[in-house]
This record gives C-alpha cells, structure tokens and sequence, in this order.
C-alpha cells in the first residue's frame, strides 16, 4: 500500500518535471528568436525606417509601405471575416438543427481550418482577382485572407457560443425573450470574451501569412503605401521576405528589424483584443 | 401583485398541521386555469409521458411530485412548451390555458412564455445587475416605459418576491453576488416583472438551505393570491406544506391528483399511499 503511493507520488513528480522541461524548452525557443532578431535588428529601429520607403541602399530603405498595406490588409480581413464568420457561426449554434447536412458542412468547416494557405491563395486568385476582378489590389489581398480566417473565427465562436450554459438561455426564454433577443442580450455577452479570443487567433494568423499574398500576386517591391482599396500593395511579411533573400548583410538588419515591427503590430492586435474582451468580461460580472 | 409589500409568514402553516388543516374542501367552482387532455410527450421514440389529463385551478398551488425521472418536470415544462427549445421533442394531445390551446398551430410561444411565467430549479440570474435582471423582462416585452416606470415595476416586483428590503441598497450591484437564496428570489421577481397570471416553479428550493427555502415557501404562500401557481418538488414535505391541490406522478403516468390533504391521508391509489408514506421514491 504505502510503496504504492510512493510509486504514484514518483510518477506525479516526474510528469511535473517533464511539463516543466517542455515548457522551458517552448519558451527558450522562442526568447532565443527574439533575442537574436533584437540583436540583429535593433540597431536599425529608427523613426526613419518606420517611415522609410524601400531603397536600393539598405541604410536608407524603410518600411512604412509594407507596414501601412498589412493594416489596411488585416482591416479588411477583419471587416469581411468578422461579421461573416461570426454570423455563421450563430446560425449554426443557435438556430441551425442536427441534421446531417449540419453535420457535413461542420466536418467541412473543421477541414477547411487546416488546409493550407496557399491554397486559399489559389482561390484568392481565381476568385477575387480574375474573375471579380479586384486585381492585385489591397481588397483582393484582404478578401482571400479573410476566407483564410473564416473557418478559424467560425469554429472559435461556436466554440465559445457552446460554452454559454442553457440555463441563462431557459431563463430568457421563460420571460417571453425571443430567440434573436436572448441571442442578443443574453448569449453573445456572455460567449463575447471567447469570441475575442478566437478572432485573436484567426488575424494573428492571418497577419503573419505571406504564401497566399504572393499567389494572388502581391508585390515584392512597392514604393508607397497603398492609397485605396484598389491599390497594389505588400505587407510585411514579403518585404521581410524580400530583405532576407539579398545577398547584402545590411539588408539582413533591415530584415530583422521589419521582423520586429511586424511583431509590434500582432502585439498591438493582441493587446486591443484583450482590453475588449477584460472589458467585456467586467461588464458580464456587473 | 396588489399590496405586495405585505408582512409575509404569519399564516404560514407548520408541518403538523397537515392532516387537521382544512384546505379547499371542494374542487373550486371556476373553470380551470389550465386544462390538460390527453398529453402524450416524446424524446425522440422514448414516450415520457402518458395520456396526461388533468385540470389545474387557479390561484391555487398545484404540486407535482414523484420520484426522479417520473417525468413531473417534463409536464411542467409541456405548460410553457419551454420544452420546444430540446431538439427531437415532440407533444401530442391539449394543453388549454384560459380555454386557449397552447399546442395550436400559430400559438405566439413568445407571449405565452410572457403569461406562464417560470423559476427553475437551478437559480439563473443574467450575468447583470440585480435592476437589470428585473428589468430584462419588460424591456424584451415592450413593456418598458419611461425609466421611472420601469424603477417602479422593479420596486414592485422585488417587493412582490419578498427581496426589495434586503437588495434596494445594493440594485447596481451583479446578481451574481447575492446569495443562493436571493438569486432565486430574484428569479421570482424577474419571472413577476412581467406579470404572468401562471408561475411555473420546478423545484425552486431543492438547491437551497432550509431558512432559504422557508421563505421561498412563505412567497408561494403569499403568491398564490394573484397567481396560479404549479410547482415541483420531490420534497413531500414541501408539497404537503404549500401546495392545494398534488398531482402524483409515476413512470410517465398521472397516478393521482386531489386534494393534498386527501393525497397525503387518504389517497385512493395504493402506488401513492406507498409514496406518500415512504416505501418506496
């Protein structure tokens, strides 16, 4: 008896340490990356390069142009994939039934979130820049990663709108709520902080993309930020993209620095996203 | 919901008095309140229950009680089709409330809900403010006028379920903070706001301690002069104490429905005389 609880502590303390070890493992890595793109790119942070624009010289190119086209790129992505993405997803929780076409267009959602970008860059391109054509233009751009982001942000406010107990549904119902006003009042408050948190993951991602971008022809070298909806653009990733594929060290710095920036920006995103939710989650506890 | 700032209590009935008490005497002159025929219920293939018939007066207290699974919970929510929002359910039979059928094609389930209210067995303030929880009603409903309309109807109601004295300081408050007790209460005055002439009560104190659910039970007693009030509870001691009329129910079936003083004392069927007294549930 007494041996056996020995064995069973053993065993607790060396899973423990096992966890512990691939935690430190996960976040070395990544403090390593950082570390080093600090290293190799700090020197070249300046107002100057913010708002720089691309340049033969290293020293003297920037990167407001790719800065300013995955803004105006991920704003669109945001308009296009939020409202969609979240109202199919409350068609699906709250008023679709059990059918098995429900069932079919669920596996092929949980599908499509795992199929390859640049996939979807292929249907970026045949879709919105050929046939409705947006040519290469930001909303093209916006558009096919918005498809990109769409089943991510579906699935994550399911998930969320799931989580939301029955209960507070029954007790709105019961006092002659219909279903859009207990959806409203009742259920998208409450699953709120967990909708903002799958749209954190799904423009996070969406953010960082490149291999979709190239495919609908997004372009490696422009020399000013984007104007309107219909203009060529690139975003960060591909100018980054672009500095670490010249044989110039000093464009390796610049590379490193735009990884920074590009690091700034999805913090920045992040950040906004975990006010609204706190926000949120206060206002759920009033 | 006149006078509801009357002192609670002093009537209230003990337990011994159960067998001496005299209750109504006679099945009440008026038509019923609810009237059900024939009430078959379906999850699915599995029938819960079984050709229901049985007529429920008003402002009286009418209890359900049975053992677990006996399907007294389901007939309750059959009262407010609250069991539609269950996917693959399905009812057959009547339900007439005031002589209306509930079940009839085009019935507005949105006003019915309005007029049979419900308090369930787990208490499920909003995630708002206490005001908030009471005013949630009249708002959805149209029924909010001008904010100091909607104050009073909040006052009223609170007062009504026997809360206003103990949340008036504290309405911005969240509900979520209150007491088990109060957050049912709550749920009673929320359900009132909205002025039901039914109140549906499944099992509104079995998560409750005993002060806590002496005063829910006080409420009922009180309540039952301006509603129709059907509540469930595996509590006999509970539906002997509120209740006027108990309906028993078995496996899906209306075993008997009388008197409470006549279910718990000299009830006709031996099934109830053997759940009453203990033997079995």
């Amino acid at each position: 008896m007494i041996s056996g609880t020995a064995r069973r502590r053993a065993q607790d303390l060396a899973f423990q340490t096992v966890a512990l070890l691939v935690l430190c493992l996960a976040l070395g890595a990544l403090a390593a990356l950082i570390i080093d793109v600090w290293q190799d790119g700090a020197s070249r942070l300046s107002l100057d390069f913010v708002r720089g624009f691309p340049s033969r010289r290293a020293e003297q190119a920037g990167i407001w142009h790719a800065l300013m086209g995955s803004v105006s790129v991920i704003a669109v992505t945001t308009v296009i994939a939020v409202p969609l993405g979240v109202g199919a997803a409350i068609y699906l929780e709250e008023y679709g039934t059990r059918s098995r076409a429900a069932k079919l267009i669920e596996i092929n959602i949980t599908n499509l979130a795992a199929v390859p970008s640049i996939i979807y860059g292929l249907l970026g391109l045949g879709l919105f820049v050929r046939m409705l054509a947006m040519g290469r233009s930001v909303m093209a751009g916006g558009a096919t990663l918005a498809l990109l982001a769409l089943p991510v942000v579906i699935l994550s406010t399911r998930e969320a709108l799931r989580a939301v107990p029955m209960s507070l549904r029954e007790g709105s119902y019961a006092l002659g709520a219909t279903k859009w006003q207990t959806i409203w009042n009742q259920v998208i408050p409450v699953a709120m902080p967990g909708i903002l948190t799958g749209l954190i993951l799904a423009l996070s991602r969406a953010i960082g993309e490149t291999a979709p971008l190239i495919t609908i022809g997004a372009v490696t070298f422009v020399s000013f930020a984007p104007d309107s909806l219909w203009s060529p653009f690139t975003v960060l990733p591909i100018q980054i993209f672009n500095w670490v594929s010249r044989p110039q060290v000093e464009f390796q710095a610049n590379a490193a620095a735009g990884i920074i920036i590009l690091l700034l920006l999805l913090l920045t995103m992040n950040a906004l996203a975990i006010w609204l939710r706190d926000r949120y989650q206060k206002r759920g506890l009033l | 919901m006149s006078t509801p700032s009357r002192p609670l209590g002093p009537s209230m009935p003990s337990l011994s008095g159960i067998a001496t008490r005299d209750r109504t005497p006679t099945v009440p002159s008026q038509p019923p309140k609810i009237a059900v025929d024939g009430l078959n219920f379906f999850y699915g293939d599995v029938r819960a229950l079984q050709d229901i018939s049985v007529n429920i007066h008003p402002n009286l207290v009418t209890a359900f009680i049975g053992p677990s699974g006996c399907g007294k919970s389901t007939f309750l929510r059959t009262l407010n089709r609250m069991n539609d929002i269950i996917p693959g359910t399905r009812v057959e039979g009547q339900v007439l409330i005031d002589g209306e059928d509930i079940y009839a094609p085009g019935t507005d389930v949105v006003q019915l809900r309005r007029r049979v209210g419900m308090v369930f067995q787990k208490s499920n303030p909003f995630p708002k403010s206490v005001f908030e929880n009471v005013a949630y009603g009249l708002r959805i409903n149209g029924m909010a006028g001008t904010r100091s309309e909607v104050a009073g109807r909040v006052e009223e109601s609170l007062k009504a379920a026997a809360l206003w004295d103990e949340v008036k300081d504290r309405l911005q408050e969240s509900a979520l903070a209150m007491s088990g007790g109060q957050q049912q209460r709550l749920c009673i005055a929320r359900a009132l706001a909205v002025r039901p002439d039914i109140l549906l009560m499944d099992e509104p104190a079995s998560a409750l301690d005993p002060i806590a659910t002496q005063r829910i039970e006080e409420l009922i007693y009180v309540l039952k002069r301006d509603y129709t009030i059907v509540i469930v509870t595996h509590n006999m001691q509970q539906a002997a104490r509120v209740s006027d009329f108990t309906a028993f129910f078995w496996l899906g079936k209306l075993v008997e429905h009388d008197r409470t003083d006549k279910i718990f004392t000299a009830p006709s069927e031996k099934l109830t005389e053997d759940y009453v007294t203990g033997r079995f549930g």
